[in-house]
């Protein structure tokens, strides 16, 4: 029964990490809760929570700032704080439009980035933005802490680089050079509180007119956010050109693996993450 | 925004006071209690030692039980159970056919079919003894396609001129063919089902809850319980919307909470979450519409052959009289020289469908409608000519052979809409090169008010007012589930006494203390109901203008209450308070209750299906302007402009409201609602894969009232509730024509479903197989 799991709330990191010393079976980590609550009201996978340890109230995790060109997202930034945040809309306007389409409002100011990416779910929406982006992860527990690229931390469908004794504390995005943009689009199921049907993450820019560090990645089309290093070959040092968007996308939608869903078919998110692939790239380049 | 509407035709309706709420739009009666959270849904009450209530639910679509098996090693105390042997009375759902059981117990026909109850304090043990308990089944073969369906619920034929149709289809310049599907959608009022049942001392039941038919929950209960109507009470409780979801379904889950509680001997409430609602409450029909058209060079429609086929789900519930609607309707607008129409309802081993604003209409005008946008297209003629063509006019029969005598706007509300909607502009217009295509279509339909056929006249439905000292109160069965019923009948009777609106006071629809003013449905409320109600209250006015005569002199023919005082002429005579006073005192309590009569020279005949479907249509003509975005198929509606006749608007706010809310609920049933099923189960059962447009989903929405008044009806109204439904979705899927050329056959329109229509080229033909859909995430 759900009131008998239990919780145990950590009022600081190391009370957290206390807990992690020897993490008990099942253990759930909840931030937000706009996953996790949705799923123990729906008995998704309740046999498999065994204790939740809730860090909502870790006040240390919950900013965003800027250090070392860096900019870095706490793991309770809420998408509220992205969505209004003046240096995220200063240093990373994409971020801040994206987490104004996130859910409905009260999801905005209840989830969190670092509660988006550890529930990895492949249609979560900030993750293809922060691949594309160039993030890294810092990842912590009792053994220490440790860097992930974020294009290495989705290993498998809802399945994550942390270890069972780590927490997610932040995300660090590398600023955008001047000739650089990072662009997406999101193909959601109504124009509000949807969730993808695809979206593509696009970062770069171009030098001399040609294309330099180009980075794709794409959401809701394979079990993980994606990172498309073969439409990235396909791109990089060309002019933004039809042969080179042909390439790019014969590329992406080889490397793409969209499924059928209630949201749409494989089909139909292949062609239309090509679609956006072609629609974004003169934006890089412009 | 609201466009003065055209000076209508009056009807011959004497009103004993001038015109002093009606046509205003005074503050809603319930909304402030609604506003500031005061109003007291189902779940906010409390009954003193109550239980909570769940059902035990199929886990297959069609399969012989073979064991009802409650865990014996599990410790059941405190847990009540209830299976269909408990059953005092008949297992049967009391509506039409009467074949749904309370509780399946030999055979279970759909995926989510209650097999068994159960009741305790403690919701969470409640949670868990119901994963105690295992049906035990024989799978037997579930038919899921309503074309390979060999059981049919109901079979309606009709035709006009059927003599001739072979004629027209041999001298037409044209036969257009084509075919229509449409889907499961979910009415999704905001308050889930709810009730609680209370067992009263004398072995009777009194049960509350959000619905919106009392007497049908109070006969469902009298028949499951085998008590009488003194024994029986049902309480319409703050409804939180209903849209025809609250029709027929309240009466299942009212009998479950009522065996439970008699089996306790406590009150049990059940209140569905918004899963279980979803995957076991009743649906709009799916069906397939095929139209064979004869038409002239010119666009003259010459003869039409339609059929219709439902899926009414696994019983056949409202399902004949849904398909009557649909049937009535399948020929839209039009004049059709001659015409046959085949209707079926079939079952599925799929939960069943019922009422759902609208009734049938929208599925069936959705095919006509779009097929005249294929017809305009293979002649090369302008939707918008081609509907003006054909459509009905005064005079004109129906497919039915009704003459059309009263209150007929079909060309009215089409040029106001052309008008408006600048449609020639708007057509001639590039539709752009770029990835967004923009594009315009429009739509015509009409709508029985009322009960379909003779209904009205079986139901002889009653509705009363009782004098209070300070003005009267209406007793009627209809139920205020957010429509603005008690508004609209506070304002008619108020206006037929001559009193302000706070001398009126609206009676909880009780069935111990109200009459049977018949079901909240087919948009009769106004029209049937109110106009009952002030012919009542024009009665209790004649009461009290005799009673004032006697008392203080005076010519009782020409004395009438005007705001609040009794005149005669300029001469005032005394207060309505004073004469209402006076009469309690004098010669005791004073109610009116009246019933329903149809207007003379309406006939319908059941057998023969002809004659007078209705007494009057209101009419809608809608056009919307789209963008289609090529690159993700996505389609925005961009505006939405809409005339439409309702004979008078009693309080035009509301009015305009039911239209923009019935609009938008009728893009969602355009562009992205879809109930889809998985082997017989709902496989979106939840709002994150149910989808309902959004505030920004919805388009701004021009609204143009035209009154034609309905001389039958209330001050000339005529029915709204479900016309705005009808129009939209077939004017989204023409504008989307228009924009790429692509003629979408099927609801809703999806991304996937225009992208497949483009790819093909063509116009594609809707086909009967399953959707084909992987494994959602």
């Amino acid at each position: 029964m759900i009131s008998r799991i239990p919780v145990t709330s950590a009022r600081s990191l190391p009370e957290a990490y206390a807990l992690l010393e020897k993490p008990p079976p099942g253990l759930r980590v909840l931030a937000g809760g706009t996953d996790l609550m949705v799923q123990l009201q729906a008995r998704v996978g309740l046999e498999r929570i065994g204790h939740v340890l809730d860090i909502w109230g870790l006040r240390e995790l919950r900013f965003v700032d800027r250090a070392e060109g860096l900019l870095r997202l706490g793991a309770l930034a809420t998408y509220g704080d992205l969505r209004d945040s003046p240096l995220v809309r200063e240093r990373l306007p994409a971020l801040a439009e994206l987490s104004r389409e996130v859910g409905a409002r009260a999801i905005q100011s209840r989830g969190t980035l670092g509660g988006n990416v550890c529930n990895a779910s492949p249609a979560g929406d900030t993750l293809p933005l922060l691949i594309a982006a160039g993030a890294s992860f810092v990842v912590g527990g009792p053994r220490g802490e440790r860097r992930i690229a974020a294009d290495q931390f989705f290993v498998a469908y809802r399945r994550t680089a942390l270890a069972p004794d780590e927490l997610f504390l932040r995300a660090e995005l590398p600023e955008l050079a001047p000739h650089e943009r990072l662009v997406y689009r999101k193909v959601g199921t109504r124009r509000a509180q949807s969730i993808s049907r695809t979206l593509l993450a696009l970062r770069g820019g171009a030098l001399g007119g040609r294309l330099a560090g180009v980075r794709v990645a794409a959401g809701g089309v394979a079990p993980v956010p994606l990172r498309c290093r073969l439409a990235e070959a396909a791109l990089e040092g060309r002019p933004v050109d039809a042969l080179a968007v042909a390439a790019a996308r014969a590329a992406l939608e080889g490397e793409i693996r969209p499924i059928s869903d209630l949201r749409g078919s494989a089909d139909y998110r292949r062609e239309v993450t090509g679609n956006l692939l072609a629609r974004l790239l003169p934006e890089l380049a412009g | 925004m609201v466009i003065p509407a055209p000076p209508g035709k009056m009807g011959p309706v004497p009103l004993p006071a001038p015109e002093l709420l009606v046509g205003q739009s005074p503050p809603r009666l319930d909304g402030l209690d609604k506003l500031l959270g005061r109003a007291r849904y189902l779940d906010d009450l409390t009954f003193e030692g109550q239980l909570w209530g769940r059902t035990v639910r199929s886990t297959v679509a069609h399969a012989r039980i073979v064991l009802i098996d409650f865990d014996p090693s599990y410790d059941w105390s405190g847990v009540t159970r209830v299976t269909a042997r408990d059953i005092p009375g008949e297992n049967v759902v009391q509506l039409i056919d009467d074949d749904q059981p309370c509780l399946a117990w030999d055979v279970i026909r759909h995926f989510d079919e209650p097999v068994a109850l159960l009741a305790c304090a403690d919701r969470e043990k409640l949670e868990e003894a119901l994963r105690h308990v295992r049906v035990e089944v024989e799978p037997l073969p579930a038919v899921l396609d309503p074309a390979a369906s060999t059981q049919v619920f109901k079979h309606y034929r009709y035709e006009r001129e059927a003599g001739r149709l072979a004629e027209a289809f041999a001298r037409a310049h044209r036969v257009v063919e084509g075919s229509y599907r449409v889907r499961h959608q979910e009415q999704l009022y905001l308050e889930p089902n709810a009730v609680c049942a209370v067992p009263r001392a004398d072995g009777g039941i009194l049960l509350h809850g959000s619905m919106q038919c009392p007497f049908y929950v109070q006969r469902a209960l009298k028949r499951l319980l085998a008590l009488d109507d003194e024994r029986v009470a049902v309480v319409q409780t703050v409804t939180g919307g209903g849209f025809g979801g609250k029709e027929e379904y309240p009466s299942m889950i009212a009998c479950h909470a009522a065996l439970l509680a008699r089996a306790a001997g406590r009150p049990v409430k059940i209140v569905y979450g918004r899963g279980e609602d979803l995957a076991s409450t009743t649906k709009r029909h799916p069906g397939v519409v095929s139209h064979r058209t004869a038409v002239a060079a010119d666009g003259t429609l010459l003869g039409g052959e339609i059929d219709v086929l439902f899926d009414g789900g696994a019983y056949s519930t409202l399902s004949p009289v849904v398909l009557s609607r649909g049937a009535i309707h399948a020929p839209g607008a039009y004049r059709w020289p001659a015409c046959r129409v085949d209707a079926r309802a079939v079952a599925t081993n799929t939960p069943p469908n019922g009422a759902f604003r609208g009734f049938g209409a929208p599925q069936t005008l959705f095919a006509v409608e779009l097929h005249m946008d294929r017809i305009a297209r293979e002649l090369g003629l302008d939707p918008l000519d081609l509907r003006r063509r054909n459509a009905l006019r005064p005079g004109d029969r129906t497919a039915t052979g009704q003459e059309l005598r009263e209150s007929v706007s079909a060309l009215e509300v089409l040029e106001a809409v052309a008008e408006r909607s600048g449609w020639a502009s708007g057509r001639a217009q590039p539709k752009g090169d770029g990835p967004k295509r923009r594009g315009l279509g429009l739509s015509l339909v009409l709508h029985g008010a009322g009960f379909t056929g003779s209904g009205e006249v079986k139901l002889k439905a009653r509705a009363g007012v009782e004098l209070t000292p300070t003005g009267c109160r209406v007793l009627a069965a209809s139920t205020e589930i957010g429509q603005g019923t008690i508004t609209i009948f506070a304002q008619l009777v108020a206006d037929a006494l001559g009193l302000p609106l706070g001398a009126i006071e609206v009676a909880a629809p009780d069935t111990s203390r109200v009459p049977d003013s018949g079901p909240t449905v087919a948009s009769r409320t106004c029209m049937v109901v109110g106009g009952t109600l002030e012919g009542a209250a024009r009665a209790l006015h004649r009461r009290l203008a005799a009673y004032a005569a006697e008392v203080y002199g005076g010519d009782a023919e020409r004395i009438a209450c005007v705001g609040g005082t009794f005149r005669e002429g300029a001469r005032a005579i005394a207060t309505f308070e004073e004469v209402a006073r006076r009469q309690l005192a004098d010669r005791g309590p004073l109610v009116i209750v009246e019933q329903y009569s149809h207007p003379p020279g309406i006939e319908w005949d059941d057998d023969e299906f002809r004659g007078d479907a209705y007494p009057v249509y209101a009419w809608a003509a809608t056009a919307v302007e789209v963008e289609v975005d090529l690159d993700s198929y996505e389609t925005r509606v961009l505006r939405v402009v809409t005339a439409q006749d309702v004979g008078k608007a009693i309080h035009p706010l509301l009015c305009v409201g039911q239209i923009e809310g019935g609009t938008v609920q009728a893009l969602g049933y355009a562009l992205m609602e879809e109930v889809v099923h998985r082997d017989g189960r709902v496989a979106n059962d939840r709002l994150q894969s149910y989808l309902i447009p959004t505030a920004l989903d919805a388009p701004p929405i021009e609204t143009i009232l035209v009154e034609n008044r309905y001389p039958h009806g209330p001050r000339g109204a005529k029915g709204v509730g479900e016309l705005p439904m009808d129009g939209p979705a077939p004017a989204v899927a023409a504008a989307v024509l228009d924009a790429t050329g692509a003629l979408v056959p099927e609801l809703p329109i999806t991304p996937d479903r225009l992208r497949a229509a483009l790819k093909l080229g063509a116009a594609p033909t809707a086909s009967l197989g399953e959707t084909p859909l992987g494994a959602a995430e």
